[in-house]
């Protein structure tokens, strides 16, 4: 069976490639620092030896629109084009292709509508900035196969935060009963208190840091239960508007699982957001 | 009134650099026009179907004829679609980095939690 060589949980800054190829003046004062933490980070993946990666992140209004919106969908094809003109034209991403890793796919999909998660499904999925993100930062040669996994934590109604607990557990599960011999490392990115178009963006922290340094304790000790008794969909408005992208990193503890220590904690405290990148070794830190 | 109309609009003009200059330099006539020839529009369908009953009320066909970003929150437009095209439309104005998002924050700070309701 395939076997999880690393689980991986971050936050997903478009502003990431920018500032990280940006020279001279119009490089800003943050930007080594950053560079130099997700240097340190890339390693946690590039030592798993990876062959697979399973991306979890949530389109922002590019392909999945409110005529026909989808809670969980995973991507089943054999390439993924990437990134949209307004995140060209945003925050300077480039355009990407992705090769698909269909089989993993297709049994993500029946494993999981057996499960009880009723998935659905896209033949053809330009993936946007919260899976090229992760790319970027983690992976910037972007040669390995991925099956994207979309989640909803943008337009309402949403499902509950357990759900993305449980979907994690059940992808955890999957992954570790597809019959290959490949090495396949599950990504997630989400966000911690954010605010996007709302009265609190752009402040030189975070909207909420008190909520983002509980949230990096959750995490970092995978507190799941501490996490669920005071994370609801109610609850997380108040740390700021676009804080339910929090629901993609209590995913990625579920993959975890419950009371596992994340191997690798870092955090940045930077404008407008907190970046935080966790990695755990399933099966023991590589050597 | 129709959040999902509103937020139907601020999608599909985001998307297409000639719609994004078109509501910058003319407004009023770009939302007069998108709502005759493109609010009905089915985005999944390719051939000629197209629905028969989506139309703004006054209050949000002015909020964006006016670039009244501060309205579009009040009405519950998701807020991710207005301040993605509100920076392609008036970032390039900026003097320094960020000008344009902080004004745009400063402009809602009369708002507090909770914020209207986006669901549509």
């Amino acid at each position: 069976m395939a076997s999880i060589v690393a689980v991986i949980a971050s936050t997903h800054h478009p502003f990431y490639y920018r500032a990280s190829t940006a020279t001279g003046e119009d490089r800003p004062p943050f930007a080594d620092e950053w560079t130099r933490k997700i240097l340190a980070f890339r390693e946690t993946l590039t030592r798993a030896r990876p062959d697979v990666l399973v991306m979890v992140g949530s389109d922002h209004f590019h392909q999945l629109w409110l005529d026909n919106m989808p809670q969980f969908l995973v991507g089943k094809a054999p390439f993924y084009d990437a990134n949209w003109y307004n995140e060209e034209r945003e925050f300077g991403l480039p355009r990407m292709l992705l090769k698909g890793q269909e089989d993993l796919s297709g049994h993500i999909l029946r494993a999981g509508l057996d499960a009880g998660f009723d998935l659905a499904f896209s033949n053809e999925l330009r993936i946007d900035h919260s899976i090229t993100c992760p790319i970027i930062t983690l992976r910037p040669e972007a040669d390995l196969p991925i099956v994207p996994i979309y989640t909803n934590i943008f337009a309402p109604p949403l499902p509950q935060p357990k759900r993305f607990v449980q979907l994690g557990q059940t992808i955890r599960e999957i992954v570790e009963s597809w019959p290959s011999h490949l090495r396949v490392a599950v990504i997630g990115t989400g966000h911690l208190s954010l605010e996007l178009g709302g009265p609190r963006q752009f402040g030189p922290h975070g909207p909420d840091p008190e909520f983002d340094r509980r949230a990096v304790e959750w995490i970092a000790n995978g507190d799941l239960d501490g996490c669920l008794r005071e994370v609801t969909l109610d609850s997380l408005h108040s740390p700021g508007n676009a804080t339910h992208g929090f629901m993609d990193f209590m995913l990625m503890m579920g993959v975890a699982g419950a009371g596992v220590k994340a191997d690798y904690v870092d955090t940045l405290d930077l404008f407008h957001t907190m970046e935080a990148y966790f990695t755990w070794y399933p099966n023991g830190a590589p050597a | 009134m129709s959040k999902y109309l509103l937020n139907k609009f601020l999608f599909m003009v985001d998307r297409d650099p000639e719609l994004v200059e078109r509501y910058r330099d003319e407004p009023r006539e770009l939302v007069a026009w998108w709502e005759a020839e493109h609010a009905n529009t089915v985005l999944n369908c390719h051939t000629g179907e197209a629905s028969t009953w989506l139309r703004f009320d006054d209050v949000e066909r002015e909020a964006l004829a006016t670039h009244d970003h501060v309205k579009l929150f009040e009405l519950g437009a998701h807020p991710f679609l207005t301040l993605t095209l509100f920076i392609a439309l008036f970032e390039r104005d900026n003097t320094e980095p960020l000008e344009y998002q902080k004004s745009y924050g400063a402009r809602l700070a009369h708002f507090s939690m909770p914020y209207p309701d986006i669901a549509t």
